[in-house]
């Protein structure tokens, strides 16, 4: 395999860009489609005080949750922590800090991030005090809207089915989620996938996120844990 | 949610009623994953999930799952030929484009005005909206299905919840092992009885004052 871009690399080279308190935005819903082997690198390398920016909290040692559950998140931006009970713990505790934010908004916001827009205007849960709770109100056209701040992460990670050298990615099924939108809000982005194929080997009118958005693909090794429903 | 499978095959099969040829339609976990099990063949539906999945089918065989096709609640299903595969980001654009016909949910309150409140048990659980404040606010018809009652036996229709609502003045339909209920611009109409329920049963454990329909149902199931 060429290298053309310099994309393709290891675990061990893109673990230099994690350090303490950094903000990570990871692909993934319920733990699927989230990146395993980047996951456990993080993890290994023992870093800590970190936000985390995605869907949810993965459960206890699937996806996201196995940082969340070891405590090294300091912050949580996601719609959902209830699969993962030590997130619902710590935050009780005062140990972790949640911003909750409704999932297709949160969706919205990160994509806006990786589109370059700094906020979208929403009228979901315009009127619930919890959602609204220190958000700048808009009126456009006469209705109330929430301005809900874009979101970017100094590193994503996300996982593919597939890649090509220049970063294209295709996915896998339902695996796909949010990974798309998280690929594009990273400062740097790297793409955990299952197989890496020559230039011209994706079809082009298949390809789901451009390998502009990616800085560095890497392969995968699998997923260690064992599924809720298994 | 402390109920028998008898019970809750019941309130699946009346949801299931509701679902018309050609909706798109969103269902949540718990009794609302029972839905499809009494849909009748001839209706053609677009099970629509927030991960991002539009068509899904059953459940796989044990040994046939796929660990990445997954529902939003996680659990392995299949995709019926037409369905397709989107980000979360479509998928949600999807139900606030008002695109989803109906979602189907549970929910630990719902008010006379069809005030929903699923998401924050005060005090002990909380979990987060996932996806349930786009859902309550922009599918354009919200199908709440619930026991009657709490686990103490408080009623969980009232005339206003008292727990953090997800959306306001969003239920259309509730489904109870008791009764069915619409919600109305006006009123909480009950239009339908389980037997051997009887109306004095469902007005001592509802919280609020509601009209009985003039063409009251006793569901033969």
């Amino acid at each position: 395999m060429n290298n053309q871009f310099g994309k393709i690399t290891t675990l061990e080279r893109v673990l230099e860009y994690f350090h303490d308190g950094m903000t990570i935005m990871f692909g993934g819903f319920g733990g699927v489609g989230s990146p395993p082997t980047l996951i456990e690198g993080i993890l290994k390398k023992g870093i800590r005080n970190l936000t985390l920016i995605g869907n949810d909290t993965g459960f206890p040692h699937i996806g996201i949750g196995k940082l969340v559950s070891q405590e090294r998140a300091a912050k949580v931006i996601a719609s959902h922590i209830g699969s993962n009970p030590f997130a619902g713990k710590f935050m009780q505790e005062g140990k972790l800090e949640v911003e909750f934010s409704p999932q297709g908004i949160l969706m919205e916001r990160i994509r806006a991030g990786g589109v370059g827009i700094p906020a979208i205007l929403s009228d979901i849960g315009v009127d619930n005090e919890i959602v609204a709770k220190n958000k700048p109100v808009y009126t456009l056209n006469g209705k109330k809207y929430l301005v809900e701040a874009a979101l970017t992460a100094e590193v994503s990670i996300v996982y593919a089915k597939k890649a090509d050298e220049y970063g294209n990615l295709i996915y896998d099924k339902s695996a796909r989620n949010t990974n798309p939108l998280v690929a594009m809000a990273g400062d740097i982005t790297i793409a955990e996938v299952g197989e890496i194929v020559p230039l011209g080997r994706l079809n082009p009118e298949e390809i789901v996120t451009p390998g502009v958005f990616v800085d560095h693909v890497i392969p995968s090794k699998g997923g260690d844990w064992k599924w809720a429903w298994e | 949610m402390g109920m028998g499978v008898e019970i809750r095959n019941k309130l699946a099969r009346r949801a299931a009623e509701e679902i018309r040829n050609g909706m798109v339609v969103n269902l949540g976990i718990g009794i609302p994953s029972l839905v499809p099990n009494f849909l009748s063949e001839d209706i053609n539906v677009m099970f629509h999930a927030e991960n991002g999945i539009t068509g899904m089918g059953p459940s796989p065989q044990k040994g046939e799952e796929d660990e990445n096709l997954c529902n939003a609640g996680g659990f392995p299903v299949t995709l019926k030929p037409g369905g397709s595969y989107c980000d979360s980001s479509i998928a949600f654009g999807m139900i606030r484009r008002g695109r989803v016909d109906m979602t189907i949910l549970g929910s630990l309150q719902v008010s006379e005005k069809g005030d929903l409140a699923n998401w924050i048990v005060p005090g002990k659980r909380v979990p987060g909206m996932g996806g349930a404040m786009e859902l309550a606010q922009k599918a354009k018809k919200v199908i709440v299905v619930m026991n009657h009652c709490d686990k103490q036996g408080n009623p969980k229709i009232v005339k206003q919840c008292t727990f953090p609502l997800t959306s306001s003045a969003c239920v259309d339909m509730i489904v109870t092992e008791l009764a069915v209920f619409q919600v109305t611009e006006h009123n909480l109409v009950m239009t339908e009885i389980f037997p051997p329920y009887n109306i004095e049963n469902i007005v001592k454990n509802t919280g609020c004052d509601f009209k009985i329909s003039d063409n009251l149902r006793y569901i033969p199931y």
